[in-house]
């Protein structure tokens, strides 16, 4: 009892137009053409004239294509069975595995009810210093990591999924490129953490509307698991990609762009997917970690910006490794109090050191003479980037915290680093003192 | 009979609805699922024989042919008792009410009433049967938390009326009648402890508008010093992300001298909102020592929540504000953030196809802006007293370039601008309001003279600073090096201010007087040095004890001693003429 229609009025981008009656917004169609079969939803009616975006594009769609509207919107399939696999942004499996259609979900569903959120407590491990000593990750928080093209952000992600303690990684690729992609799913299937992954992928190759799909599907799976108690972790690469098909999508339908050709609910749109993140009161959480490449390394280009009034802070990623400056783990306050006793005098101590090691380096440039401090300066520099800043460095935070200790002490007398007395006596290494 | 339309067509949350009775501009309208769920939504524009509505909710489902009612009643907000304490979404539905029937989600097309149906009220009456009174004037009070809440003549009466009947003190629910009122025309009108307003109409109530003329004290030192805020007044906080905005409201609303703060979350995090909402129930309000919560009412749209309630947001906590003014009372709105409201207005306008203005902003930006902000101010009521909406507003500018529409036409209307600077919070300088640029046209609790001689140290300071940048610090003479230490020295002592320490979070007004006259001498001081690195290192001791000096008790003897060792320590390099 299908509505089946067979003239299709307008063709433009990958959106299509028919004459219909009786369909709702946000229905979902049927297009089907020479190429094939093709989902579409409805993203405007006016009058008995529908405007539908074609999931696969429009491209090969004749004026005489079969539209098949199916009376319902959106969803995907939700079930312990999408565990391990691969789908792409509209819920068809990537893999070679069967289709699943048990119990479908609406995708881009309500928002949560501020009042049933709880502040956060509980810190993600992570393995990494720069994030666990100085820059924490928190459940539930919300975090993009500021890159450039070429900077090794897929395989930071694929590091943190691997070695952060959740139950579930749920993990949106847009835009991405094909050896991105295979790398990304071997790397978790060689670590045995497939066994606990859902992937949403688009590759750079597949139809843009598709790309739009990924993060609503990824974020719905991951909020049905998170009621069920299940702390999940979402990992979307790249939300520029997201921000650049909303884009194209937008010029096509001939919206009036604000900024730089980007629709003027860019900020609106990036919060939706974002504010998914949350600690639920009595049940699990989500936690998003998101690559948001900077084209330029231009942080006031409008996806960098608007991301960050959204997110919990940022990390930035430069020359393969995570910058101590500009990165910010707005909710660390939030969970490095608990941790060890000298968890924040080292985070500090630390930073305002390599920061005068920073300094003492572009004296050095200039051709000014090195004193004695400047000279244990460009020691502590430089071993603080190969033993903490190097993202190969994998060590818990208790290790890491110790390590910086013995930095410390190898390169500086306990007055020297500023540290309150109190703390040296109980971690300055004991043969240095 | 009901007013029907139909939906002719379905944009977003713009609907276009085909009318033949009546209809009013920004009358709100239910529009009707299949599932029969009603959907709120505001009649914006109207065009001969078509409405257009904008939707407060996900417009999934609809289609063209189903019902649209009008209700003919424009966006109204509930006044009366239990209204402080709570937490509203934009429309004013209790948030945690709705999460105790719908749990987790927001579920779409639940509206809750936004006063409690089941709470009595111990009601006094204050007017006499024979009172000839007009809207605005009190009936009677109930108690509310640690405030009179006033029950007045509902504002929508015009001309005056005589009192009936009134009720005997005792115990009411909102919904129960404790007045009968009689118009000039004879008719009659009952009176419950609730009424309705809507809320994009100013509450005017009051025998005139006075010039703001009394400080509020932010306990902010660079606030309540350099860039001071009247009550009644209105100023801005624009920043880039990370500046610090929030949390400088954060401490506003803490710390303010007001009676009533409300907080407007406007497309904002969240999570921000939930550390305000879980954190004050658990503080004292350092005034009255009962829980802050009892003094806060909170309105939050976060940005994940429907787009077209944002802009009811603000105007729902400046209905609320203006409520409890009517009272006598001092209200401080903040709303964070504005720009995110201006965003909605764009997405609309752009839906509507207007014809766009700077960065795809409706050209009536700018009078959206003003009259929302000239909806603050102090106010003398009919009894004699006076009541005060004072409005602050973040704004948040894309890439951080205040050149920016929103933040343009804000500076236009406001009397005091906090510009928050990247380079400042880099430097965790906190708060990370930029001395040099702000301004307010407002007067503070310090002597204006000492004040302009402070920033003008500021000003020079930093522009020997830059100079020394390019000719190193040998090629500056001492003098221009002093001003540089003495600049960046009230810049660390003054201007910035610990928030994570209990005593330095908050500078009284009094301490403010204390201190800053003491290092006005300082920074009067001639000193002698031989040489640069001397003059250094003294600021730099000295700025350690006056940091420790402002994290001790004002007058305790901790206080009085760190001050005596300040002055011993200033004393001794003093040039002596």
């Amino acid at each position: 009892m299908h509505k089946v229609y067979h003239r299709v009025e307008r063709i433009a981008g990958s959106v299509i137009t028919v004459k219909a009656e009786n369909i709702f917004y946000q229905e979902l169609a049927q297009v089907t053409s020479a190429q094939g079969t093709s989902l579409a939803r409805v993203i405007r009616i006016e009058g008995d004239r529908v405007d539908l975006q074609v999931f696969e594009g429009a491209r090969g769609v004749s004026t005489d294509s079969q539209v098949r509207f199916l009376g319902k919107p959106m969803e995907i399939p939700f079930s312990q069975s999408l565990i391990g696999r691969v789908f792409n942004g509209s819920g068809v499996p990537r893999d070679n595995g069967p289709a699943i259609e048990e119990n479908p979900i609406p995708i881009g569903g309500p928002s949560v009810n501020p009042s049933k959120r709880i502040i956060p407590r509980k810190m993600v491990r992570t393995g990494i210093p720069m994030i666990d000593v100085f820059n924490t990750l928190v459940v539930s928080q919300k975090l993009p990591i500021f890159s450039v093209a070429g900077e090794p952000y897929n395989e930071l992600l694929a590091r943190i999924a691997l070695q952060a303690e959740v139950d579930v990684i749920v993990l949106g690729g847009m835009g991405l490129k094909y050896d991105d992609y295979l790398y990304l799913r071997d790397f978790l299937e060689k670590n045995g953490a497939l066994s606990r992954s859902v992937m949403f992928v688009h590759t750079a190759s597949d139809p843009v509307v598709e790309c739009l799909l990924v993060p609503d599907a990824a974020l719905a799976v991951a909020e049905r698991f998170a009621v069920e108690g299940k702390s999940v972790l979402v990992l979307l690469t790249d939300m520029t990609n997201f921000a650049d098909a909303l884009k194209e999508i937008a010029i096509t339908m001939e919206q009036i762009p604000s900024n730089r050709g980007y629709p003027g609910d860019l900020y609106s749109q990036l919060a939706a997917r974002y504010e998914k993140a949350v600690d639920f009161d009595s049940a699990g959480s989500i936690t998003i970690l998101a690559v948001t490449t900077m084209p330029g390394d231009d942080v006031t280009h409008p996806v960098p910006d608007n991301t960050g009034y959204i997110t919990e802070g940022q990390f930035y990623l430069r020359k393969g490794r995570i910058e101590p400056f500009g990165s910010l783990s707005r909710l660390k306050q939030q969970v490095n109090g608990d941790t060890r006793a000298d968890h924040r005098t080292i985070m500090n101590t630390m930073i305002q050191l390599y920061a005068s090691y920073k300094e003492t380096l572009e004296k050095q440039s200039m051709g000014f003479k090195m004193s004695a401090w400047d000279q244990k300066l460009l020691k502590y520099g430089e071993r603080f980037e190969n033993e903490m800043m190097d993202l190969s460095v994998n060590i818990q935070l208790e290790n890491a915290l110790d390590l910086g200790w013995k930095i410390l002490a190898d390169c500086f007398t306990p007055e020297e680093t500023g540290i309150p007395s109190k703390l040296i006596e109980e971690f300055w290494p004991e043969k240095k003192r | 009979m009901a007013n029907i339309g139909k939906i002719i067509g379905v944009n977003g949350n713009l609907l276009r609805v085909a009318f033949t009775d009546a209809v009013v501009q920004n009358e709100v309208a239910y529009a009707k699922l299949a599932s029969g769920v009603r959907l709120k939504s505001e009649v914006i524009r109207i065009r001969s024989e078509y409405a257009e509505l904008q939707v407060f909710e996900d417009t999934t489902g609809l289609k063209t042919g189903d019902e649209v009612e009008f209700t003919g009643e424009l966006l109204s907000v509930e006044l009366g008792p239990g209204l402080l304490t709570q937490v509203f979404d934009g429309l004013q539905n209790p948030l945690p009410r709705l999460a105790e029937e719908s749990g987790f989600f927001l579920q779409r097309g639940k509206y809750l009433p936004a006063l409690q149906r089941d709470v009595k009220w111990l009601f006094t009456p204050v007017a006499k049967k024979g009172d000839v009174l007009t809207a605005g004037e009190t009936l009677g009070t109930v108690p509310e938390g640690i405030f009179k809440h006033h029950i007045m003549v509902p504002f929508k009466i015009h001309g005056s009326v005589t009192v009936e009947s009134i009720a005997e003190s005792g115990e009411f629910l909102v919904d129960d009648k404790i007045a009968v009122l009689k118009a000039e025309d004879g008719k009659l009108i009952e009176v419950s402890l609730v009424q309705t307003w809507p809320v994009k109409i100013p509450i005017k109530q009051y025998v005139e508008r006075l010039r703001p003329s009394k400080p509020m004290v932010t306990q902010q030192r660079i606030v309540d010093t350099f860039f001071p805020v009247m009550q009644g007044g209105t100023f801005c906080i624009p920043g880039p992300f990370g500046a610090g905005k929030t949390v400088l409201q954060q401490l506003m609303s803490r710390y303010a001298d007001v009676d009533i703060v409300i907080f407007a979350a406007c497309g904002e995090r969240a999570g921000e909102v939930v550390e305000t909402l879980r954190e004050f129930p658990e503080l004292d309000d350092p005034r009255t020592g009962k829980s802050l919560m009892e003094r806060t009412l909170i309105i939050c749209n976060t940005s994940s929540m429907p787009v077209a309630a944002r802009e009811a947001s603000v105007y729902t906590g400046v209905t609320l504000a203006e409520y409890y003014r009517q009272m006598g009372l001092n209200v401080l709105l903040l709303a964070d953030s504005t720009s995110r409201w201006a965003q909605a207005l764009r997405e609309m306008s752009g839906r509507l196809e207007e014809i766009p203005g700077e960065e795809a902003f409706p050209a009536y930006l700018e009078s959206v802006i003003a009259s929302f902000y000239e909806r603050g101010g102090i106010v003398k009521l009919k009894d004699g007293s006076t009541g005060s909406v004072t409005i602050g507003g973040t704004v948040s500018p894309a890439g951080g370039n205040f050149e920016e529409p929103v933040t343009q036409a804000t500076l236009k209307v406001v009397g005091a601008f906090h510009g928050l600077s990247r380079e400042r919070s880099d430097q965790r300088r906190f708060p990370a309001i930029n001395p040099l640029d702000s301004w307010s046209k407002y007067e503070g609790i310090i002597d204006a003279e000492k004040v302009k001689f402070a920033r003008k140290l500021l000003v020079l300071g930093g522009d020997v600073n830059q100079m020394m940048k390019v000719v190193g610090e040998e090629g500056t003479s001492m003098d221009d090096f002093m001003l540089f230490l003495k600049s960046e020295y009230l810049d660390a002592v003054y201007l910035q201010q610990d928030a994570y320490n209990d005593v330095d979070a908050a500078c009284s007004g009094e301490r403010q007087q204390y201190v800053f006259e003491k290092i006005y001498n300082i920074l009067n001081q001639k000193f002698s040095f031989a040489a640069k690195e001397d003059a250094r290192s003294f600021f730099l001791k000295l700025t350690q004890i006056t940091k420790d000096w402002n994290r001790v008790v004002f007058n305790s003897s901790e206080f009085k001693q760190l001050e005596e060792n300040i002055f011993k320590a200033v004393e001794e390099v003093s040039a002596h003429a």
